[in-house]
């Protein structure tokens, strides 16, 4: 597995880009991925569905579904898009630092 | 020069059906040539690495891909499948080996022209290998790298005017059978449902909002010629309400030897003269068929349809005039809880552009299984779940008697508690001034 550093942190990713392990997610990882996921800046919207599945994946172990996600975030699919352009899937949980999304995609 | 020894490759190079081995070897040796010069995006050898690979799997008797793999375009969130070999130093030119998923046209009618320009993209930028097509529908383009996803996505929008297909949590790539381009049973246009279907609900297929996957198929007949009954949760099945059609004189052409029945389909064995009373009539699984030695009748009110007939003699008999398409619902294999086929949900519904009516079901049961479906839950499994009557209610269907193959035969049955007099609430002690303890 590949290791990358950024900022003084290493991380340690598979090829997808995927974090291995949540636990070394740090604000750093967010500002490594985010052009890689077509983002430019991380606004307080991006924070506020980054930090909702973080709080989600800490308390139930799993990635919620794309409805829990836009019903407690108050985003419609949308808008996640206009976000996280590669999705809540491949975007939102890589930068969140949550494994990779699994099953017949 | 192959660049890995085949030797159990090698041998399915013999026998007469077109040998996936000697095609790959030849498109290995194709770009091995370069013969038009491209400057090939990833390497030229990663047909060479697949049969390497593929024998190793064919001496271990074990895959030799990675789990997984989260790749694709920006703006969808699904459409590729992502796939990394587990031994990428012996084999590098698999390494990265996605299939690109592209949404097919309804019943896969191509020009050469397109197909022509297709493959210069892929030649450039995959594999050259491909699936035509995958059991979905989509074509497959078999093996790219993650930098070219982006490149390839948009060459195919901007000069093929193609999309991607799709795969997730979502609507899948809706298929067809080839309906009323070419065949006199199709009672719809199934080609036009499929097209509308794809371009309405683009943005349930590119981006998954479902609990799981689901799939649009649609068949012009009961014969099932693209299996929507058993490989799609929404399953649309053309029908006629009036009468079978039935020209008596081509009736008499099967009977006397002119006309072969099956349009020959058994003609490659001998099955004696054609027996109007034993190959039809008696066949008819509601007895429905009557012939007097020189008339043929069918009572339209016991004919369940099942073309059994019209199939035998395409020539004498025909679809009603009266058409339209029964609607079912729940196709899916067995994981997690066992294999399902569609169940009848609407026995007959208009299905003319722009399919309004069809399209209002789907978004009913869409709106009802988005909400309650679990998490990796197919339609089917909901259907299960929270009952047949649940799916009636949220289409908006009447119970009816074809709702189902046989009533239920045990008694464990729900009432709503406005249909019973006096409703749930009761006071024991009441129950207790007439029954003592």
């Amino acid at each position: 597995m590949a290791e990358v550093s950024f900022k003084g942190k290493t991380f340690e990713v598979d090829e997808d880009g995927f974090l291995l392990r949540f636990e070394e997610w740090s604000p750093e990882w967010v500002e490594f991925v985010k052009e890689s996921e077509g983002i430019a800046e991380i606004t307080e919207d991006h924070q506020k569905i980054l930090d909702f599945l973080q709080d989600y994946y800490k308390k139930n172990g799993i990635a919620p579904m794309v409805r829990i996600l836009s019903k407690n975030t108050g985003f419609k699919l949308k808008q996640v898009y206009e976000l996280f352009p590669s999705g809540p899937g491949k975007g939102a949980c890589k930068m969140a630092g949550l494994p990779k999304p699994t099953g017949c995609v | 020069m192959a660049k890995h020894a085949t030797p159990k490759l090698d041998q399915l190079e013999s026998g007469p059906w077109p040998s996936f081995v000697s095609d790959i070897k030849q498109e290995a040796e194709n770009r091995a040539k370069n013969p038009k010069g491209l400057d090939y995006q990833i390497p030229v050898d990663c047909p060479e690495d697949l049969l390497g690979v593929l024998e190793l799997s064919y001496n271990d008797g074990e895959t030799h891909w990675k789990h997984g793999g989260i790749v694709g375009v920006f703006g969808y969130g699904g459409g590729v499948i992502g796939r990394y070999c587990d031994q990428p130093e012996k084999f590098p030119g698999v390494a990265h080996f996605h299939t690109v998923r592209l949404n097919q046209p309804s019943g896969k009618y191509y020009t050469s022209e397109y197909l022509r320009a297709l493959c210069d993209i892929w030649d450039l930028r995959g594999s050259g290998l491909t699936n035509m097509h995958g059991s979905t529908g989509d074509i497959v383009l078999l093996g790219t790298t993650t930098p070219q996803l982006e490149e390839i996505f948009w060459e195919v929008t901007h000069n093929l005017d193609t999309d991607l297909g799709g795969s997730g949590s979502n609507l899948r790539t809706p298929a067809d059978c080839l309906g009323q381009t070419r065949c006199e049973y199709a009672c719809y246009d199934t080609s036009a449902l499929a097209l509308e279907m794809t371009r309405e609900y683009q943005d349930e297929l590119h981006r998954p909002a479902f609990p799981y996957k689901f799939k649009f198929k649609f068949d012009g007949c009961p014969n099932g010629c693209v299996a929507a009954i058993a490989r799609s949760d929404f399953s649309v099945i053309g029908t006629w309400k009036d009468g079978i059609k039935i020209d008596q004189a081509a009736v008499k052409a099967y009977v006397a030897g002119e006309f072969k029945p099956n349009a020959g389909a058994h003609s490659g064995r001998d099955w004696g003269k054609f027996d109007l009373v034993e190959e039809v009539v008696k066949r008819c699984p509601s007895e429905a068929i009557s012939w007097d030695g020189s008339t043929m009748s069918i009572d339209r009110k016991e004919c369940v349809r099942c073309m059994h007939c019209i199939n035998t003699m395409p020539r004498a008999l025909r679809i009603g005039d009266e058409r339209g398409a029964s609607i079912l619902c729940g196709a899916k294999a067995p994981i997690l809880d066992g294999a399902q086929m569609s169940s009848l949900v609407v026995p007959f519904v208009e299905a003319e552009a722009p399919f309004d009516e069809i399209k209002e079901v789907v978004e009913n049961i869409w709106d009802w299984w988005m909400e309650e479906g679990k998490n990796r839950e197919r339609l089917g499994e909901t259907m299960k779940r929270l009952s047949l009557q649940k799916l009636l209610e949220v289409t908006g269907q009447q119970a009816d008697p074809r709702h189902v193959m046989e009533p239920r035969h045990n008694p464990y049955i729900f009432f709503k508690e406005e249909e019973v007099p006096g409703g749930w609430d009761r006071d024991i002690t009441e129950y207790r001034k007439r029954h003592l303890r």
